[in-house]
């Protein structure tokens, strides 16, 4: 099957998903990441790789973590950052996508990072840029609908392999809203490509999708046997804001099941992370002794995402 | 320029001869970087050698490459440790074989970033010339001459022991 990420010589020309990237790539990814780290942490935080590059950050979607770890990760290559304020843009005078892409191409762009609350909206982004023949802009998926959101999930990958070092003898658990969560898509995809022989969901019925087995996860429904012998606990965040229609009785109903307590937390493995990818509604699927908690790595995710988006934004400018 | 030896040099050797050479001047208390992996390689033989008791610095230059237009980012890169001050400090940059001077062009560079050195020297157990950029060795032990195609590798063998591999493209 033809997928429009990789160039013909299979490597990553833009990233939309991490569905149907092979291992080579995730761990590719992450080792670049890793010697990211080390930069971030100089005195002078920057390296030449993208001088003179234009990074455009387009989004279409509200986003404070995500928009500026992406810029701060632009800028330590070196490039040019552009944020542009979609609301006030011509999107919102009736210009359409791809006429707002050729714009900027026009203005020389050389890497769009997208957020966008249609499903696809990326890979439509990158499928017009390979139509027009424009080989070397790329194109960066920062959360598309509930479709995907591969630099979280690659970010969320990077934490556990930190903490965990070997992926393949881990018991995962993702909890909460994962109907709604592309982050929850795009991490069991990359749990499963990197070899976890063990990934859970749980949340009610009314939150999961149907068919989570055909993608080898085990749903559970009472939170308590799920978090059992976990080695790592992905908390996910209570959409409301993508909630149509009524599908829980109410927020402190959702937190005496789903919220993570030190009691529930207890019954994870000893050594068990948590991690939650932003932002957290205390209270609801989270309980503060937790959040603030010795095994909370909720903040050091953040600042792994910034490794992680420079080594993404540098190795698809390279193909 | 004497043609290649076969069998080619004792690597072993060459990293004693190269302490040799810098050995008389360790008065300015010089701090050991090497370029990724044989250059690595040599600093960890001459802090050896040397009696230096300090740990050694290591580069991985790719994110100072000046081919990331054309060959992008290399897919092995790893993480760049300086465990010292690079202020103020005279530095002895290690590579393996030293040839267009592209390679200790971006590691200069690189090394500006962590900070002002006093000094930047370059030790090379090889250098095969046919240079790109005004880069000369401090220290070397070993000038040949190689054609295009071929690629002088510095191999670290499953006993520890470094030896020299000619490959050809």
């Amino acid at each position: 099957m033809h997928n429009p990420q990789l160039n013909k010589d299979g490597e990553l020309t833009h990233l939309l998903s991490i569905e149907g990237l092979p291992q080579r790539i995730l761990t590719q990814i992450l080792d670049t990441a890793e010697s990211f780290m080390e930069v971030s942490a100089r005195d002078v935080k920057k390296v030449p790789l993208l001088r003179g590059k234009s990074v455009f950050n387009l989004f279409f979607e509200n986003s404070t973590r995500t928009r500026t770890t992406f810029e701060i990760a632009a800028k330590r290559l070196s490039a040019d950052v552009i944020n542009l304020d979609i609301n006030k843009s011509s999107a919102s005078k009736g210009e359409t996508l791809l006429d707002t892409i050729d714009n900027l191409c026009a203005m020389h762009a050389n890497l769009f990072v997208v957020r966008h609350a249609s499903s696809g909206a990326p890979f439509l982004i990158a499928e017009h840029l390979q139509r027009i023949g424009l080989d070397d802009v790329h194109v960066v998926n920062a959360g598309d609908g509930r479709h995907a959101h591969p630099t979280q999930g690659l970010l969320d990958m990077y934490t556990i392999r930190h903490y965990k070092k070997d992926f393949t003898q881990l018991r995962v658990a993702i909890v909460g809203d994962i109907l709604h969560s592309r982050v929850a898509r795009s991490d069991i995809h990359a749990l499963t490509t990197l070899g976890v022989p063990e990934v859970r969901a749980i949340g009610p019925e009314t939150l999961l999708p149907k068919h989570l087995d055909k993608l080898g996860v085990h749903v559970f429904h009472d939170m308590e046997e799920g978090l059992k012998d976990c080695d790592v606990v992905i908390m996910l965040r209570l959409q409301n804001e993508r909630m149509n229609g009524a599908l829980l009785p109410s927020a402190g109903e959702y937190f005496r099941h789903y919220g993570l307590t030190p009691q529930k937390l207890a019954l994870a493995r000893l050594d068990a992370i948590v991690m939650h990818p932003g932002p957290m509604n205390r209270g609801v699927e989270i309980h503060s002794a937790v959040a603030d908690g010795p095994q909370a790595v909720i903040l050091p995710q953040v600042t792994f995402g910034i490794a992680v988006r420079m080594a993404v934004m540098s190795i698809v400018a390279g193909n | 320029m004497s043609p290649l030896p076969n069998p080619l040099p004792d690597a072993e050797a060459q990293c004693r001869q190269l302490a040799d050479l810098i050995r008389p001047y360790l008065h300015h208390r010089p701090a050991l970087v090497g370029i990724f992996s044989g250059g690595a390689w040599i600093a960890e033989r001459l802090k050896e050698l040397l009696e230096l008791p300090e740990e050694i610095g290591m580069i991985d230059v790719s994110f100072y490459r000046d081919d990331f237009a054309e060959k992008g980012l290399r897919p092995q890169v790893k993480p760049t440790a300086i465990p010292f001050d690079v202020e103020g400090r005279h530095l002895i940059l290690v590579d393996d074989v030293l040839y267009t001077g592209r390679t200790t062009r971006a590691a200069i560079n690189e090394l500006f970033d962590y900070g002002r050195p006093a000094s930047i020297e370059l030790a090379v157990l090889a250098d095969r010339g046919e240079r790109e950029l005004p880069v000369a060795p401090t220290y070397c032990v070993w000038d040949l001459a190689l054609g295009d195609s071929d690629k002088l590798v510095l191999a670290r063998q499953d006993d520890g022991q470094l030896a020299w591999r000619l490959e050809n493209a």
